[in-house]
């Protein structure tokens, strides 16, 4: 653990509240979109932050720092997010390595050697880029992600969690990971393409 | 993916190695051949940047403040568990 880590953890375990507020205010926010992802309304997610937060306050004594703080707090959270998801009867899989029949950009923009026939459009002007209605449209074609890539996207690309952090808070391995990652962004950036084009 | 090692990069292996290469993840050999056919296509470099903006443009979806009501029944919840 590092020095400030071990002294947030020491002030948690006193039940020094600025110190439960502190972490409140870091991830807060982070644990309401992931638990967003698994289950299926925003009320049912603030529960979820609310019990994995109960799960933290009393695993703290516990807590031997094997693992950074946050990525504890993390796989807590995802653990009672996916119960309660599979209680909705929602599930996110997780298990294999997806196929490879998934290309990034539609093979048809390819000449049959490999090159593109039809190559990106410019994304257009940077106010547009800028604008709301542009992030409405990632959020929105992250919404429409498989649940597991939404998951990956939404840690490593919208809340900024190195792929260390994302892949234990998933308890996936790092190609996993990646790979999940990656037909993430390609989507992603397709659904800007058609909408800024 | 498989590349064929003795040929150069086509475009649509490119763009499925965007982010191995962001990542630092390509052995030095594939990354020197992606920056290779990058630095002559267009189309890729043009890609490859989207791609990054992309990623720019999602990391703007953070929102940085937890809900005041949700942050104050997290505080009732933390003195009742300290109590």
């Amino acid at each position: 653990m590092q020095l400030a880590e071990t002294s947030l953890v020491a002030a948690l375990r006193d039940g020094d509240e600025a110190a439960f507020t502190r972490l409140v205010k870091e991830y807060g926010a982070a644990m309401l979109r992931v638990a967003r992802l698994y289950v299926g309304s925003r009320a049912v997610a603030e529960e979820v932050v609310q019990e994995a937060w109960l799960g933290v306050l009393n695993g703290i004594g516990a807590f031997e720092g094997r693992s950074s703080l946050k990525t504890w707090i993390f796989r807590i959270l995802t653990n009672i997010a996916k119960t309660r998801g599979e209680r909705e009867g929602r599930t996110v899989p997780f298990s294999a390595l997806a196929s490879d029949d998934e290309p990034s950009v539609d093979p048809e923009r390819f000449l049959p050697d490999g090159h593109w026939a039809s190559p990106p459009p410019s994304f257009g002007p940077e106010e547009r880029l800028l604008g709301r209605e542009t992030r409405a449209v990632v959020d929105e074609a992250i919404a429409g992600l498989p649940p597991s890539q939404a998951l990956v996207i939404t840690m490593r690309d919208v809340e900024g969690f190195t792929s260390e952090e994302a892949r234990n808070a998933l308890g996936i391995s790092e190609t996993n990971q990646r790979v999940l990652l990656h037909r993430a962004r390609s989507k992603v950036r397709q659904a800007l393409e058609d909408y800024l084009r | 993916m498989k590349l064929f090692r003795r040929q150069p990069l086509a475009c649509i292996e490119v763009v499925e190695l965007v982010t191995d290469y962001l990542e630092g993840r390509l052995p030095a050999r594939d990354r020197r051949r992606f920056e290779e056919h990058l630095s002559a296509c267009d189309g890729c470099d043009a890609y490859l940047e989207q791609m990054r903006t992309t990623i720019a443009v999602a990391g703007r979806l953070r929102e940085e403040d937890v809900p005041p009501e949700l942050e104050e029944r997290l505080l009732v919840a933390f003195r009742d568990w300290r109590a």
